[in-house]
């Protein structure tokens, strides 16, 4: 069972459901932080982390004693990655998407692997709990392979929970992709509702079941009630503001551990996870 | 004589820490502002502006690649070419997972495989109550998010130096990959909206950084300040050593919320002390920035 906490707006609460509802299960559990823009969740996991491994985009690299300058490479880049100029070809690590076009079409063989750092994949664990995240390097720009770095992790069996980054676009869908559930947090605000219909979207778009946690739910208005009424999403779980927790979670503490109620709050919103998805971990 | 333009992009790295209601508060507090939703993926700044759209523009980018079922051969070569799973063994493609790289449409030796340009979203030039507003809709789960943030910006630095505006506030994107990177080029300076959180401190260091990497100012304001004293105040230690002009901190106030109920700016809604403390922080921060280009010209 593998289940996305995905939100469209940040700050909603993703890294809170996602971390505490790992560490409630009191089963193996797999936690994956794929926000690698900004990861937080071993903030509050605090993992013992055992392995750090650096993640590599191969890149292009021109033999100018190979080159002839035919320009196929240049051709079949759609990044403008490479640049045949009059004596030499340019290449521009940081704009390549890494699809291997280059290596496929150059006739004499001059195109050679580089390496370009994008970022860290770490993995730990602490209790049931394994752990594994990634950390872009600060001023890449390409979040996506290191995504799919961080979810070769993966192994199939155990509940495995994702920490999705917020938004709708190629970093959540990358996350996203393969998931058998996803549970939107989102928050009661018109900023809340207006991010929730996109990511309702993105999600129905990949065709994968959802249900909704609403966060805060006693701030702000009932538009997102209604809309969840309307589109017939699921409600799994509210959470009313309250400021104790809110400093507890500014501390970074679990609140499973904090607050007894909130072990029985994660088990039970797993337990309707699976009910809704219509699946079952294997025992 | 035009005053010089300055373009404040409002950044914060982890979410939900109060940049969009901060633009709204700086769009009601600079003189003759041009506003700018640069947070395309998630845009919620017209929610606070009511803006009337009076420019719609379609978003091409990229290509996505489409197999002709009737011209394939299936010799299966574009399912080992492709890097990004987005081929399926029945030799179909994947619009979601498709990166638009155009190795199997330029490689399949039948040409049985389209590469039209994708419409990846739309943007829009509109009136707002504090000046004109430029802003985007990335289509769901598009790709492309960071060429869309270089046009949004573009359109509003002509708009602004065609009205002689001296000021461009952005609202900027969560995180710090490519829909951030494409929204610091060219700007003068950043804000960094953060809470007194260990996820909000620890990504205002990520982004910090990331404005250190551009070689751009970054001033620091922690909102919800209240919320966890020590922690607000080891980020402002955080910025003093580390040289990042820091603001003053923000109080929680649900006010923030009701009034963005009420599609309102936290100027136009009832708070005197929080009027206050935002005049006080607006007026600081577009001296500091005048201030350091005045110096740089």
């Amino acid at each position: 069972m593998i289940v996305s906490v995905a939100s469209g707006k940040g700050g909603t609460g993703k890294t809170t459901i996602a971390t505490n509802l790992a560490v409630a299960l009191d089963q193996p559990v797999q936690l994956l932080d794929c926000d690698v823009e900004e990861p937080n969740a071993h903030l509050f996991l605090k993992p013992v982390m055992e392995q750090s491994t650096e993640v590599y985009l191969e890149v292009p690299e021109i033999d100018p004693k190979l080159c002839t300058l035919c320009g196929k490479c240049q051709d079949i880049c759609q990044f403008n990655a490479l640049a045949v100029l009059p004596a030499m070809v340019l290449t521009f690590p940081e704009l390549c998407h890494s699809c291997g076009g280059c290596f496929l079409v150059c006739p004499e063989g001059a195109v050679k692997s580089q390496q370009r750092l994008i970022g860290l994949v770490e993995t730990g664990s602490r209790g049931q709990v394994r752990f594994a995240g990634g950390r872009l390097r600060v001023g890449e720009a390409m979040a996506p392979p290191l995504i799919r770095r961080v979810k070769e992790n993966i192994r199939r069996g155990n509940p495995t929970i994702l920490d999705a980054p917020p938004g709708t676009s190629c970093p959540v869908v990358t996350t996203l992709w393969g998931s058998d559930f996803v549970l939107l947090v989102t928050e009661p605000t018109p900023f809340g509702l207006s991010d929730l219909e996109l990511a309702v979207g993105a999600v129905r778009e990949m065709g994968l079941p959802l249900g909704l946690v609403i966060n805060r739910a006693d701030l702000g208005d009932r538009r997102v009630h209604d809309y969840a009424a309307q589109e017939r999403l699921p409600i799994l779980l509210e959470i009313p503001f309250d400021r104790q927790v809110a400093t507890a979670y500014a501390r970074g503490e679990l609140l499973v551990e904090t607050f007894p109620a909130w072990q029985q709050m994660m088990k039970q919103l797993y337990k309707q996870i699976l009910t809704i998805s219509g699946k079952s971990d294997p025992k | 004589m035009k005053p010089p333009l300055n373009e404040l992009v409002v950044l914060s790295g982890k979410g939900g820490t109060g940049k969009t209601s901060l633009v709204g508060a700086f769009a009601a507090l600079a003189d003759n502002p041009v506003l700018c939703d640069a947070d395309v993926d998630a845009a919620d700044l017209h929610l606070l502006l009511n803006p009337r759209i009076r420019e719609r523009h379609d978003f091409y980018a990229g290509h996505k690649a489409a197999i002709d079922q009737e011209k394939c051969i299936r010799c299966g070569e574009c399912l080992n070419w492709c890097r990004f799973g987005a081929i399926a063994e029945e030799l179909t493609i994947n619009p979601l997972l498709c990166e638009g790289c155009g190795v199997c449409w330029q490689l399949c030796p039948v040409q049985a495989v389209n590469f039209p340009d994708n419409l990846c979203g739309e943007w829009y030039i509109s009136i707002t109550r504090f000046g004109p507003l430029v802003h985007a809709r990335l289509g769901l789960a598009e790709e492309n998010s960071g060429k869309l943030v270089t046009l949004v910006r573009r359109e509003a630095r002509r708009l602004a130096e065609a009205k002689g505006s001296g000021w461009i506030i952005t609202d900027g994107p969560p995180g710090i990959g490519c829909p951030v990177i494409s929204s610091l080029g060219d700007a003068t300076a950043t804000l960094i909206v953060t809470e007194p959180t260990v996820a909000g401190q620890h990504d205002l260091e990520r982004v910090a950084a990331l404005a250190d990497h551009f070689d751009l100012p970054a001033f620091v304001l922690v909102n919800k300040a209240d919320l966890h004293k020590p922690t607000a105040q080891a980020i402002q230690q955080f910025c003093d050593h580390k040289g990042y002009p820091f603001l003053g901190h923000l109080p929680f106030d649900p006010d923030f919320t009701r009034a963005q109920v009420e599609g309102k700016t936290i100027m136009e809604y009832n708070n005197r002390k929080l009027h206050q403390l935002l005049t006080e922080v607006w007026e600081r921060l577009s001296a500091a920035i005048q201030k350091r280009k005045a110096k740089e010209s």
